[in-house]
């Protein structure tokens, strides 16, 4: 007989997972909404994002994260709603402690990889000087600093992303928001810019990303907001998002009828050799008795904890989670 | 890291400097622009050529000749009269073309003589009775002249005339106000000449900041008004530096000619205050408009719709300078009232009045209204920016191209 409960074993038993809310927040935002021309992008979005938390947007393209992060940073102003960054009601009177890396990347082409750095850092209150100071050392730490004269046309795709990245964090920011940082990057980047991600946080930065990747929400975030439709349906803590729905219990037997069967919940559903369903309420010590009891003649078991995808599923629904798969805009609020 | 320098929050002035630092230089290092400094060196050869062509065909305009087709004899006498009285009159004693001698009883149809040579008008008849035949207002203006060229070829002119002692003045009334006049309106000329020129520049440059997709980072760090601020006031610095070279040349060139090109009038105001209030007006009309470019070249992503959303400014501009070319003939009007208070027209209004009115006070209060409509001009523009063009939507790979006025209307966040 196997027995595997897997990561649920580990996570669910123990004590609640940390929350972020007795931490002070780096982003508010209560109520948010933004039209363009009637049409509503985003409607009524609630964020709460404690400082130092590695923060996740998750959503489908066309969900409205884009919008909400432009919201946050004074790019574009709410219709309604309040929004309090870094302690400030404006936006760009903190610029100079944020990072903002959009979704359409941009740079120079003519700029030196170091003048661009030093540039960004510039506009969020660097001295040039010590913005190119700092830039080489960054090219230097990650691999570029052969490339730190080069103009970034003369970079590849990925290089020059890199820089726009390093751009981001020259003037050490407290807040660093990333929309969709890492559509674009090869796994091997991809790997560099999550340990990037974590270094950040572990040095007390805040980081808020915007992402369709679930992958990416469920390795680094402390938390996330499940953003469908322009609207929040879920904010807070991954494993509390997990938790919305119970785990799964996949389970072969030997024997086919008898009193173990009275264990099974109504809807568990039979799939060859397999019986899959909810772990019922009561938990798994109680069924497993009855099963054992009854005379199931248990081969395996296993009780696995609802991924980050089936919690999407659960609380934003099929379509967004379809769209999400598929990165398609969602068609759901038509 | 933890590096001791501490970014700071910067001021919209600060912000401006940013990103007008970063345009200045890039534009100023590129290859592109050497040959924006070349490109007046294109209209101003064409320029002299027309010039050429066209003082030829002025000169020609300019000296009508009179046919005269009589019997031989009035026909000597007449040109001997001309040959007496032209060194008096000068330029008001028409050019005598022999179309005919006629023989005796012979007549001449005038209209066809009119119709077939060179000539403003035709004299037939005889010194007794001549007859003038052209067009009214040639007639006109010849009768006096030929009535006195009749009367010496009958000897009936006066025998002496009395010497005009000449006592010459540096200016009249009349003389300074027309000179003044010509100053204004090159001045102004020159102004309308070099915004166009110039503004054009930020269009182009707003464009390519979109299509280098940077704006965003612009816009998330710094005030937009600061973003347009700073670009505007680039160009600016762009534009002068290319004032600079060309003029530069130029002065090379009025001095190499020397004496060789006539010298315009003083101004009212002098030259002086004249020169540093064509710096002023030239950047605050080169802001007024390129603030409006700015907001044009936010809103469109290629260069063929900047060109079509900015022909109906351009000639709004132009209109805007034909009013301020009126309204220079008109001081103290109310049209010249209205192309003062109009923020497009004003500089080169104020500019030709400085050229004709050494008043100051009426300078410095337009220069504070152009500067405030440049405020205005500049946030309207940001505002529209942010709320039109800033907007993410879904990509929609098989979504059919829309028109520009199209893409106007809301997009999906």
């Amino acid at each position: 007989m196997r027995i595997d409960l897997g990561e649920w074993q580990v996570a669910g038993n123990d004590s609640p997972p940390a929350s972020g809310m007795d931490r002070p927040l780096a982003i508010e935002a209560r109520g948010l909404v933004k039209r363009f021309d009637g049409f509503v992008a985003v409607d009524g979005v609630d964020l709460s994002v404690p400082e130092g938390a590695i923060y996740g947007i998750l959503g489908p393209n066309g969900a409205g994260k884009t919008t909400t992060l432009r919201m946050l940073l004074g790019i574009i102003e709410p219709d309604a709603g309040l929004r309090r960054i870094l302690g400030a009601e404006r936006p760009h009177d903190v610029a100079h402690a944020i990072g903002y890396l959009p979704e359409e990347r941009g740079l120079y082409p003519a700029m030196k990889a170091v003048e661009a750095i030093a540039f960004v850092g510039a506009l969020r209150g660097l001295p040039l000087a010590e913005g190119r100071r700092r830039a080489r050392r960054l090219l230097e730490e990650h691999g570029l600093g052969y490339a730190a004269d080069r103009q970034i046309r003369q970079l590849s795709k990925g290089m020059a992303q890199q820089v726009q990245i390093l751009g981001t964090l020259v003037h050490e920011p407290r807040l660093v928001i990333f929309d969709e940082p890492f559509s674009g990057l090869d796994a091997l980047n991809q790997g560099k810019l999550e340990r990037m991600i974590r270094a950040l946080a572990e040095n007390g930065t805040t980081v808020i990303f915007s992402t369709h990747v679930i992958a990416h929400a469920e390795r680094l975030c402390d938390e996330v907001a499940i953003i469908a439709g322009g609207k929040v349906p879920f904010a807070g803590s991954v494993d509390v998002a997990r938790d919305r729905i119970r785990p799964q219990v996949r389970l072969e037997t030997r024997a086919q009828h008898g009193p173990w069967r009275a264990a099974l919940p109504a809807d568990a559903r039979h799939e060859g050799a397999f019986w899959s369903f909810a772990l019922p309420e009561s938990g798994a010590e109680p069924l497993l008795r009855a099963l054992i009891e009854g005379d199931a003649g248990i081969l395996s078991l296993s009780i696995e904890r609802a991924g980050l995808h089936d919690a999407f599923v659960a609380i934003a629904g099929e379509a967004a989670a379809r769209a999400l798969e598929e990165d398609k805009p969602e068609e759901m609020r038509r | 890291m933890n590096d001791p320098i501490r970014s700071g929050r910067l001021s919209t002035l600060a912000a401006a400097f940013v990103v007008a630092r970063r345009d200045f230089t890039a534009i100023l290092f590129s290859r592109s622009f050497f040959f924006f400094l070349l490109g007046p060196l294109f209209p101003v050869v064409i320029a002299l050529m027309a010039g050429g062509v066209g003082q030829h065909v002025n000169d020609a305009a300019d000296h009508p000749r009179l046919g005269v087709a009589m019997a031989t004899a009035d026909v000597d006498a007449m040109l001997a009269a001309r040959g007496a009285l032209a060194p008096r009159l000068n330029d008001a004693m028409p050019e005598l073309v022999v179309v005919r001698r006629l023989a005796p009883g012979e007549t001449i149809d005038a209209r066809v003589e009119l119709a077939r040579g060179d000539i403003a008008a035709l004299l037939t008849g005889t010194p007794r009775a001549p007859v003038l035949t052209g067009t009214p207002a040639q007639i006109a203006a010849w009768q006096g002249p030929v009535s006195l060229l009749a009367a010496q070829a009958l000897g009936e002119a006066p025998k002496s005339y009395p010497q005009v002692a000449l006592a010459g003045t540096a200016s009249s009334s009349a003389g300074e106000r027309k000179g003044r006049l010509l100053t204004a309106q090159a001045a102004q000329t020159l102004l309308f000449l070099l915004t166009m020129l110039l503004a054009g520049m930020v269009l182009s440059n707003l464009v390519e900041e979109k299509s280098n997709k940077i704006i965003e980072i612009l816009a998330a760090a710094i005030p937009m008004d600061a973003v347009f601020f700073g670009k505007l006031f680039a160009m600016l610095g762009v534009s002068f530096v290319g004032i600079a070279v060309w003029a530069s040349l130029g002065g090379s060139l009025v001095l190499a000619a020397g004496s060789a090109l006539p010298a315009l009038p003083a101004p009212a105001v002098g030259w002086p205050l004249m020169l540093l209030l064509g710096v002023i007006y030239f950047a605050m009309a080169y802001l007024l408009l390129g603030s409006v470019f700015l907001s044009i070249g936010s809103m469109a992503s290629t260069v063929r719709e900047v060109q079509t959303l900015s022909m109906p400014v351009t000639m709004l501009q132009l209109m805007n300078f034909f009013l301020a070319s009126y309204a220079m003939t008109q001081p103290g009007s109310p049209v010249e009232i209205a192309a003062i208070a109009i923020p497009f027209s004003s500089p080169f209004t104020m500019l030709a009045r400085a050229a004709q009115d050494p008043a100051v006070l009426p300078q410095i209060a337009a220069i504070a209204w152009q500067g405030l409509c440049v405020v205005i001009f500049v946030r309207l523009g940001a505002r529209l920016f942010r709320s039109r063009v800033m907007k993410s939507g879904p990509t929609r790979p098989a979504r059919p191209r829309k028109s520009l006025l199209a893409r106007l209307k809301p997009a999906r966040a």
